[in-house]
């Protein structure tokens, strides 16, 4: 640690039309102390956030892979075509994102009008309502999915694909009802307003000023009721068996029973949607998010 | 060219009555300025003009027909509000035509109408960019642009100005009359800011707790306020507690004897006496309708100076004087009234010149 500010410190006053005239040694040292501890601390949360991550893809591709040493001493894709050839992959994987999908969606639309609803208008058990999403986080799901199956039983519901994403959306809610709806008070009541002033009637703000506005939040929301929907096993474990069986199922099943390496690549291909969706997220919350935070 | 008309207006916020009884006309061109301080109703009274409150009671007219029960996409109204709010996901161009394209006006007509509002305002050049690029006085520009492009019948004004520095905001004041003269439009301003309303408004009217309290011209307005609020409120005014003596024909206030004529109060008749600044002149001696005091405080204000005389109660004057006139504080003074006004109950006060009448040999 103690060579470090001196190098860096070395190195500021070394560089060519800088002058570090007016500043005494021990301001340059402190400062250099600032700049590396700010890098080591950068460095430390991307090892703690991408370090499982980076393991998970090596293991993907590792043909062997034992003892204490860093990489695999082998690679090799010999896991691939064996995760792909076992039985209902294929239809685990065109089911999830089907599921996922129409989960993202049917949250999206029933969702955002009551977010907008719960950001806008003051009406009576607004407060316990809200709280009300929350609540069917807040309590072990795996009782609540037993009762939804006894009454999917009822109405043969059970391992059907509407089951799966009515149980999905259990968990969606809660996303696409409290991003948004924090999202839609952000944005200044006058700003819409002013499009109810220029003649805009009162969806047409909606749609052009309010939606518009809100999209970087919402594509966040999207994204995440996208992911835990693909995610969710506990109750589309209990809802979709024995013919519906989504990814993770597959996956906890693959983990359990067969080689690190298949439950790797499992994960991978998991997280690709999931990849893509942030991206488009990202590139989302560029277009028009920054110029709200500027605003 | 439209005439806007509020009749017997009302509003409640739950059980509080945060506009009561209003009446007032904005005759076609004219650019009225509603004035209060905060919390009086006025911006309420402007937003009830809009459509964004609902009218609780009375009548809302453009050139007497009735806009009250009007949503604020169905009035011939444009509103140019305190935080600029132009959309911020939209260009410059885009804010402006914004009103155009939902009234489906050919691309040619957007097109050229868009290009002469921004002219109007000076930022032609600012089309292409987005809001938070801009100044924020540049925003309230184009905020003003986007008004008045849609050519509405009256144009709304919800303190425009209080958001941005002190220079900016004379700029923009003048910029704003400017335009409204040009223009022609019927215009409502609202602000709590006097000095702004009586450089640019053609009347006032003054708001106090929702009720209207008086509407006349910047001039009239500052030198016959009708009530002892207009009075304290507009521009800087000394008011002393006095007694109506009928046996000398004169109000008494702070030891000093202050004659009045033609009016018929009860001997002993309690009454407020309201003086400006620079209706008070030194004098050498001590008079009728002078006070004497000592100097407190002076302050030089550019052009002319302001002292604070503290009177032998306690209680102190401001006067203005020229700036030539040299004062040192604590040296004594005499302070002749010029003129005064004085308010003896819920009538316009009476106001009188005892150095204008003639002088007695």
């Amino acid at each position: 640690m103690a060579e470090i500010p001196a190098r860096l410190s070395a190195e500021r006053t070394s560089q060519p039309g800088r002058t570090w005239t007016g500043r005494s040694g021990g301001q340059i040292a402190m400062h250099a102390v600032l700049t590396a501890c700010k890098w080591l601390a950068l460095v430390a949360l991307a090892i703690f956030v991408l370090g499982p991550l980076i393991v998970m893809a090596i293991w993907a591709f590792a043909g062997q892979w034992t003892g204490n040493s860093l990489l695999p001493q082998q690679w090799s894709f010999k896991w691939w075509p064996d995760v792909f050839n076992q039985t209902g992959i294929a239809d685990s994987i065109r089911l999830s994102l089907e599921t996922a999908t129409v989960v993202m969606l049917c949250s999206t639309v029933l969702c955002l009008p009551a977010a907008y609803a719960f950001a806008r208008f003051r009406f009576a058990g607004r407060q316990p309502l809200l709280l009300a999403f929350l609540a069917a986080n807040a309590f072990p799901k795996f009782g609540l999915y037993v009762t939804i199956l006894t009454i999917f039983y009822q109405i043969h519901f059970n391992d059907t694909v509407q089951g799966i994403v009515l149980i999905q959306m259990i968990e969606t809610l809660v996303f696409m009802i409290w991003i948004p709806a924090t999202a839609f008070q952000n944005i200044d009541r006058s700003l819409e307003e002013a499009a109810l002033d220029a003649g805009c009637s009162r969806f047409g703000t909606f749609m052009r000023i309010t939606l518009p506005l809100a999209a970087p939040a919402i594509a966040v929301a999207m994204l995440l009721s996208f992911v835990a929907a693909l995610d969710e096993s506990q109750g589309t474990l209990i809802v979709g068996l024995p013919d519906n069986v989504t990814m993770p199922l597959i996956m906890y099943n693959a983990v359990n029973s067969y080689a690190q390496p298949e439950g790797a690549v499992f994960a991978l291909m998991l997280s690709i949607p999931s990849l893509l969706l942030l991206g488009l997220a990202q590139y989302v919350a560029r277009g028009r998010g920054v110029r709200i935070l500027g605003a | 060219m439209a005439e806007l008309a509020l009749q017997h207006v009302v509003k409640y916020y739950g059980s509080v009555q945060a506009v009561r009884d209003v009446s007032l006309t904005v005759r076609s061109g004219e650019l009225l300025c509603i004035l209060g301080p905060s919390g009086c109703g006025k911006s309420t009274t402007l937003r009830m003009i809009g459509g964004f409150e609902t009218v609780d009671g009375g009548d809302i007219a453009i050139d007497g027909h009735s806009i009250t029960g009007f949503a604020p996409n169905k009035r011939p109204t444009a509103m140019v509000f305190q935080k600029y709010t132009l959309w911020p996901h939209m260009r410059i161009w885009e804010n402006v035509a914004f009103g155009l394209k939902l009234r489906r006006l050919p691309r040619a007509t957007i097109a050229k109408k868009v290009g002469e509002a921004l002219e109007m305002v000076g930022l032609p050049e600012t089309a292409s960019r987005y809001p938070n690029q801009l100044s924020g006085g540049e925003q309230q520009r184009i905020a003003l642009a986007r008004a008045l492009v849609l050519e509405p019948k009256v144009l709304l004004l919800d303190e425009p100005l209080s958001n941005l520095d002190a220079r900016l905001r004379v700029r923009m004041r003048d910029e704003i009359k400017r335009i409204q003269r040009r223009t022609g439009i019927t215009s409502v301003f609202v602000t709590h800011d006097q000095e702004e309303a009586l450089s640019i408004a053609d009347r006032i009217a003054v708001m106090s707790k929702g009720v209207l309290e008086q509407l006349d011209t910047p001039s009239r307005i500052y030198a016959q306020p009708r009530t002892l609020f207009v009075a304290d409120f507009i521009g800087t005014m000394n008011v002393l507690d006095g007694t109506y003596r009928r046996d000398i024909s004169a109000v008494q206030a702070e030891g000093t004897i202050l004659p009045v004529h033609d009016v018929a109060w009860p001997d002993g008749h309690a009454v407020r006496v309201a003086i400006r600044p620079e209706d008070l002149q030194p004098a050498g001696e001590q008079r009728e309708a002078s006070f004497a005091g000592r100097v407190d405080v002076v302050m030089d204000l550019g052009h002319f100076r302001q002292l604070e005389v503290q009177l032998p109660s306690g209680r102190a004057l401001k006067v203005f004087v020229p700036k030539e006139r040299h004062v040192t504080p604590g040296e004594a003074i005499v302070l002749e009234a010029t003129r005064y006004l004085i308010y003896a109950g819920e009538d316009a006060p009476a106001e009188f010149s005892p150095a204008r009448r003639p002088l007695a040999f």
